[in-house]
């Protein structure tokens, strides 16, 4: 037990290093597949109250999640992640995007419509500190706690801090939308700007609130036996209701973008609010989560079951082609007397050395179609001149490009282990009568078998990973999952997409070296001696 | 002990001394800015980047080639909480999505830039091209068409019309289009029919996007797909196409600057905008400094100085009449901006916020349809 702790505190600065550099960020990467806290953190309000719609009336949903979505959206658009989230949704249901845009440039506009009424009946409302004394008061520590938190999981933000204000229990009791908007303020205001809650005007958010509580007949009949601060402005509003505007807020966000009357929009909104989805991993498999369960995309969507398919067969050629091409190279090396062979594993190196970008770049200039295999075979008469071979903006040009720089790594293997092969067994089948073929097929060729699966195995795996040179020679039927991979990494920015088609990836490499180690043996593979 | 002391003074007079760095002008002495590389960075360095330094001898500016990827880039950055640029050159739509996603910072132009000459503020110099809140423009440059005069076929008149393009038994030969659908599905749809200004109403619905997809299956086996602006011109100068698109700047290196045989096809050339976002957090000092020199690199001589090195028209109106001549070949530099009303007799403006929400959708159906 002891020896072995000890081992393992000699392992440790690697095993960390490993783990912290390694296995840490690539879980991280893989977990975003499947991560969907973005909804649920920046629309909490919402979401809890969208759970309670049933979308297949086709019906949008009722003024209680529009009004959770405007508390909402005006604290998102104050930390700018409206935008991100539309950003996300949009990846399910097109035009998402300028939706969350649009509106939140006009949630402002929106406020108004009961702040300048609200203001010309009670000309307090104005005032920045008479809201901060009629909000104020005792026994809303949990609540300011509440909001505390889900403020921070939206705006990923520390919001810990001195805030300066509590919420008045009793006020939180009877306007309840208003104490939310106004919260939430105080501690944006407080923590995120800081300033004093008392002397800053509160967000437009909070007028828009108070017009929802006083919609509630209890909450009116609540204000009209309230003697706390701010009685007589709240009773004056509640007199007055007649000059707030008629309509709730689903005309509101209706009328800004007529989007959001459209019943499909809150059902993407809600089948995408859980925090974790499947949703990228049946993306990734030409299938989408629909309100009726899951289906199949349209034909004309379908494009990643085809990619890796082609991957894994294109890989498997281009592993064939090398063991064909590679075999008879390292038997030389190894065979052949020591000077020579030490020029010819140069020339085997040699473009090991040489940029992957300048090898695959070079290739473009031979296969091009007025490159100089094209030029050479018109010349001698092979070819047409009218009729050129295509060999490259295809398959065949990824296979010609990546046989070739993939060559190396099953050259290498094959070698060291053929160097092993004592020469006295072959000479010994020979003479025990074995012709020529017989002593290299049933005496050599099985020794050098694990030279061939340790060399399969590295340039397997390297070509199902490889996109630089399908992209450069590949044109459309010649590139890989990984070039899809790489574009929603660096340019749609879909990254959860990403991480679900890498998993995938990972699981089929991992699925199939559990079949090589059931059928070959993994035992049987060799890098060297 | 002694270590201790050692590293307690050093220390501190660490911190005396940033604190009279700060006191100097609260400036960062040194900036990361990110470009495209190649020709274009050239123009900046030479343009913006050479006087600026010259003005303010302690700065330093390095520059990293990661314009390609910046958008994955700068969001991997700030998960990490180690912005390291403090300067970015993007496209507009990556600007836009920079913005969309918190990562760039929003700028009030009139505060930021600066002033034309004659007194006409930046937001009215800029106009309409202020497309982002977080976006500074500084050029427009335009997708266009380049074709190879020797390859048009004897008797055939030079094509003119962008629909050449879909004409291959007038104009035999290979094309090179960009591997994605942007500008690809508005010529298809341009030359399916469509009025200019439909074009997007055309393109929002299944129908439309199957017909420019159809439009272009008609050329689809003479089609060569590229995905790195030098890959046409490269393409156009081996003769492996007969026309194809780039970006405008490539097309005038490889016919005035390398003399290539290929003339350029203006007709319903694509403008779009590049231009610089600030990353959002960015520590005071070093967003001093970003600043200072955003005011001075984006003013209209400046802009207009950049034309001297590339055919790219400067964004601000108050520049265009100071654009002058090549600062190498000595060539009027006017003539090959895409935004010169001989070149802009047919235009066709890219619709920003139509491409931030179909892109994804588009994109998907796209991808489906090249790779049947």
């Amino acid at each position: 037990m002891r020896q072995k702790m000890r081992a393992l505190m000699l392992v440790a600065p690697l095993l960390i290093f490993v783990v912290v550099t390694f296995i840490v960020p690539i879980l991280s990467m893989l977990f975003r597949s499947v991560e969907n806290e973005i909804v649920p953190n920046t629309i909490p309000g919402t979401v809890v109250a969208l759970s309670e719609w049933d979308g297949s009336t086709g019906q949008p949903p009722h003024e209680d999640v529009y009004r959770n979505l405007y508390i909402d959206l005006f604290k998102a658009e104050e930390a700018k992640q409206h935008t991100r989230l539309g950003t996300r949704l949009n990846y399910e249901q097109t035009g998402v995007s300028s939706l969350f845009r649009t509106t939140g440039r006009s949630l402002d506009d929106i406020g108004e419509l009961w702040q300048d009424p609200l203001e010309a009946i009670d000309p307090n409302f104005e005032e920045g500190s008479f809201w901060f004394e009629m909000m104020s008061g005792t026994g809303g520590e949990g609540f300011l706690e509440q909001r505390r938190e889900l403020m921070a999981a939206m705006s990923d933000e520390n919001m810990s801090g001195d805030v300066g204000f509590v919420p008045s229990a009793e006020i939180i009791e009877m306007l309840p939308w208003t104490a939310r908007a106004y919260t939430d303020f105080a501690l944006w205001a407080a923590i995120r700007d800081g300033d004093t809650v008392a002397e800053e005007d509160p967000w437009e958010s909070v007028y828009g609130a108070l017009g929802m509580d006083l919609t509630n007949p209890d909450t009116v009949s609540a204000i009209n036996s309230y003697n706390g601060a701010g009685a007589s402005a709240l009773q004056a509003a509640a007199a007055n209701i007649d000059q707030l505007p008629d309509f709730g807020f689903r005309e509101a966000f209706t009328q800004e973008d007529e989007d959001w009357g459209n019943a499909e929009v809150w059902a993407t909104i809600k089948l995408y609010s859980p925090s974790m989805t499947p949703g990228y991993f049946l993306n990734s498999v030409d299938m989408s989560l629909t309100p009726d369960g899951v289906k199949m995309k349209p034909d004309n969507q379908q494009i990643y079951t085809t990619l890796f398919t082609r991957t894994l067969v294109m890989a498997l050629i281009i592993t064939g082609s090398c063991i064909l091409l590679g075999y008879p190279v390292a038997w030389l090396l190894a065979n052949l007397p020591m000077r020579t062979a030490s020029i010819l594993m140069i020339l085997v190196l040699l473009p090991f050395w040489t940029s992957l970008l300048v090898r695959t770049s070079a290739w473009k200039v031979l296969l091009q179609q007025q490159g100089v295999i094209n030029e050479i075979l018109v010349w001698l008469g092979f070819v047409d001149d009218a009729d050129r071979l295509i060999l490259m903006n295809n398959a065949t040009g990824t296979v010609i490009a990546m046989t070739h720089i993939l060559l190396p790594f099953m050259i290498l293997p094959l070698y060291s282990v053929m160097k092993t092969i004592p020469p006295s067994y072959q000479r010994a089948a020979k003479s025990l009568g074995a012709t020529n073929w017989t002593a290299f097929w049933r005496v050599y060729f099985p020794q050098s078998v694990p030279g061939i699966g340790a060399g399969s195995i590295l340039v397997f795996i390297l070509a199902i990973g490889y996109y630089i040179t399908p992209e450069i020679v590949g044109g459309t039927d010649g590139v890989f999952i990984s070039n899809r991979i790489a574009y929603h990494i660096s340019s749609s920015l879909n990254w959860g997409l990403a991480a679900a088609l890498g998993s995938i990836l990972l699981v089929v490499v991992l699925g199939l070296y559990w079949c090589y180690d059931k059928i070959v043996g993994i035992d049987n593979v060799k890098l060297g001696g | 002990m002694q270590l201790i002391k050692t590293l307690t003074a050093s220390t501190a007079m660490l911190v005396v001394a940033t604190g009279a760095a700060y006191a100097d002008d609260h400036m960062a002495s040194d900036m990361t800015l990110v470009s495209w590389g190649g020709a274009y960075q050239n123009s900046q360095i030479k343009a913006y980047a050479e006087p600026y330094m010259e003005m303010n001898p302690g700065v330093s500016i390095t520059w990293d080639e990661s314009s390609n990827e910046a958008v994955a880039k700068l969001r991997a950055m700030n998960e990490a909480n180690n912005v390291t640029w403090d300067l970015v050159d993007v496209v507009a739509a990556d600007a836009m999505r920079l913005c969309d996603e918190g990562l760039a910072m929003e700028i009030d132009p009139d505060e930021v830039l600066a002033d034309a000459p004659d007194g006409t503020s930046a937001e009215d110099d800029f106009g309409d091209l202020l497309v982002s809140d977080c976006f500074i423009p500084q050029i427009v440059y335009s997708t266009t068409f380049g074709y190879r005069e020797d390859m048009v076929p004897a008797g055939t008149p030079a094509p003119t019309d962008i629909c050449a393009l879909f004409d291959t038994e007038t104009y035999p030969g290979m094309r090179s289009l960009e591997k994605r659908p942007i500008n690809n599905m508005e010529w298809a749809l341009l030359c399916d029919g469509v009025a200019k200004d439909e074009v997007y109403s055309v393109l929002e619905t299944e129908e439309g996007q199957q017909r420019a997809l159809d439009k272009l299956a008609t050329i689809k086996d003479s089609v060569i797909w590229w995905s790195a602006g030098a890959d046409t011109p490269q393409l156009l100068a081996d003769g492996e196409v007969f026309m194809g698109s780039t970006y405008n700047g490539r097309l005038f290196s490889a016919i005035v600057e390398q003399d290539q045989p290929i003339a350029m096809l203006w007709d319903a050339q694509v403008f779009d905008l590049d231009g610089w976002i600030i990353p959002a957090g960015l520590p005071e000092d070093r967003l001093n400094r970003v600043l200072d020199f955003v005011k001075f690199a984006t003013d209209t001589q400046r802009l207009a100085d950049q034309a001297k090195y590339i055919s790219y028209g400067p964004a601000r109106f108050s520049s265009a009449p100071l654009v002058g001549k090549h600062a190498e070949l000595g060539i009027d530099m006017a003539p090959h901006m895409p935004t010169d009303p001989e070149n802009a007799k047919n235009t066709f403006l890219y619709n920003y916020e139509f491409w931030a929400d179909y892109r994804d959708d588009i994109d998907a159906k796209f991808q489906a349809w090249l790779a049947q």
